[in-house]
């Protein structure tokens, strides 16, 4: 099943409606990765609300996407991670680090928009990153 | 003795005369303890008290539980149904644990009535040998179950307490508070197993969600000890905690788990600490943006 990805303003959202098979998750990645490029995405959110299992491809997929969209100029930030799930992937040793995490598409908005505005404060003589 | 135990019955040549004249011994058994009731049961509660069994108790409360355990006693061995009896084992359990009434007392107490009662069939059928010995094939068996009941209720009795008073204990212990808007504290007090701790962490995690919380700050200063299963349970409730996009501070560590922690190689170079819970509610604040200032220091100002 094709994950449908949005733009919205700057940024990019792409909300996993089902459990999403490898292939699936690659081809995500894909085209993720490219419409950041396209768009000129400054964010991605990837909303993962309505997935109740997390394997170890799936947060690999995911942690693969946060940095290749830095790479790329894009923050990307995973929200809608369930409590159990949460639960589990720490159990497992899934811990997504170095990968920005929200609770809720609102508050993962809510994170790119301070992250854009921490960009912006500090001067435009300077590129780094954050 | 030729038999004892339970199953010591000999092998019947016709169980129907044999369960027959069973019901008839047992009849004749309660007929004299019936007939003995008073002196049986003085003789009880004198063993009782020289065994210095149930000294929780005063002699007279000791005499009336007796009576009604003989009673109850008898009435098993007639009607050889044990649900009264268990019921009243029950009872009776409820009442004297909370007195500090231990399982050794409750077990030597039956087993003295048993000896009691034993040593009055003695008496009366001395001479009668053989009328001894088919009396007591009647009676050790159900004497003996009546003593396994009464004991098993007892200690069920107590399972059930204890059970009911580690829930009561889990529950009172894991209280996740709101202090500011999306700013949660969780105080754990008392000793962390492996299924408290990972209670805690459900219970967190649920709580994240439900109040939309940024900040967590869990305080530990109630807690007296901490291994290396416990402290990996703490750093991996703070790594799931984050992965719902919640910031987790840890207070009031210990000079002791300090110690064992950095003894022990727990990394905790992943959590973020602070010495009080006060700092660290301040910490807290100070991530969401609050400031808070005393009425005095905006007074100039206005």
């Amino acid at each position: 099943m094709e994950v449908p990805i949005l733009k919205q303003g700057h940024y990019l959202i792409a909300s996993i409606q089902s459990a999403l098979t490898d292939a699936d998750l690659s081809q995500l990645r894909e085209a993720l990765i490219e419409r950041v490029g396209r768009f000129r995405a400054r964010g991605v959110i990837v909303d993962v609300t309505a997935l109740d299992v997390m394997d170890s491809f799936a947060v690999r997929t995911l942690r693969d996407i946060a940095h290749m969209a830095r790479l790329r100029g894009a923050e990307t930030v995973i929200v809608g991670i369930q409590p159990e799930v949460a639960f589990a992937m720490v159990q497992l040793g899934l811990t997504l680090k170095g990968v920005s995490t929200a609770l809720d598409l609102e508050e993962g908005l809510a994170f790119l928009d301070r992250q854009a505005q921490l960009r912006s404060e500090r001067g435009s003589g300077r590129i780094d990153r954050g | 003795m030729a038999t004892k135990g339970k199953d010591a019955l000999p092998p019947p040549p016709d169980p129907q005369t044999l369960s027959e004249s069973t019901a008839a011994l047992l009849r004749e058994l309660v007929a004299h303890l019936r007939q003995n009731r008073t002196q049986l049961r003085e003789e009880w509660a004198r063993r009782i008290t020289r065994a210095q069994l149930l000294t929780a108790m005063t002699e007279e409360e000791i005499f009336a539980e007796a009576t009604s355990v003989y009673d109850n006693y008898v009435e098993a061995l007639e009607t050889g149904t044990f649900e009264a009896l268990q019921a009243y084992a029950r009872n009776l359990s409820e009442r004297i644990i909370p007195r500090g009434v231990e399982t050794h007392e409750v077990v030597g107490i039956v087993l003295l009535l048993r000896d009691v009662l034993a040593r009055s069939l003695f008496g009366k059928y001395h001479e009668d040998f053989d009328k001894l010995n088919r009396i007591l094939d009647a009676y050790e068996p159900a004497a003996n179950r009546i003593a396994n009941t009464v004991a098993v209720g007892f200690v069920q009795e107590r399972e059930r307490i204890i059970r009911q008073q580690q829930e009561a204990i889990r529950e009172l212990s894991t209280p996740v508070l709101q202090v500011r808007e999306r700013l949660l504290i969780l105080p754990i007090i008392g000793v962390i197993d492996p299924q408290r701790a990972r209670q805690l962490t459900e219970q967190l995690l649920r709580a994240i969600r439900t109040n939309r919380a940024k900040v967590v700050v869990i305080d530990i200063t109630g807690v007296a000890a901490m291994d290396s299963n416990v402290a990996n349970h703490l750093v991996q409730t703070v790594e799931a905690s984050r992965l719902l996009g919640a910031t987790v501070i840890v207070t009031g560590l210990s000079p002791e788990i300090a110690q064992t922690l950095v003894t022990i190689g727990v990394d905790l170079s992943e959590m973020a600490t602070v010495g009080d819970l006060q700092g660290g509610i301040e910490e807290a604040e100070r991530l969401l943006g609050y400031k808070v200032v005393p009425e005095e220091d905006l007074a100039p100002k206005a």
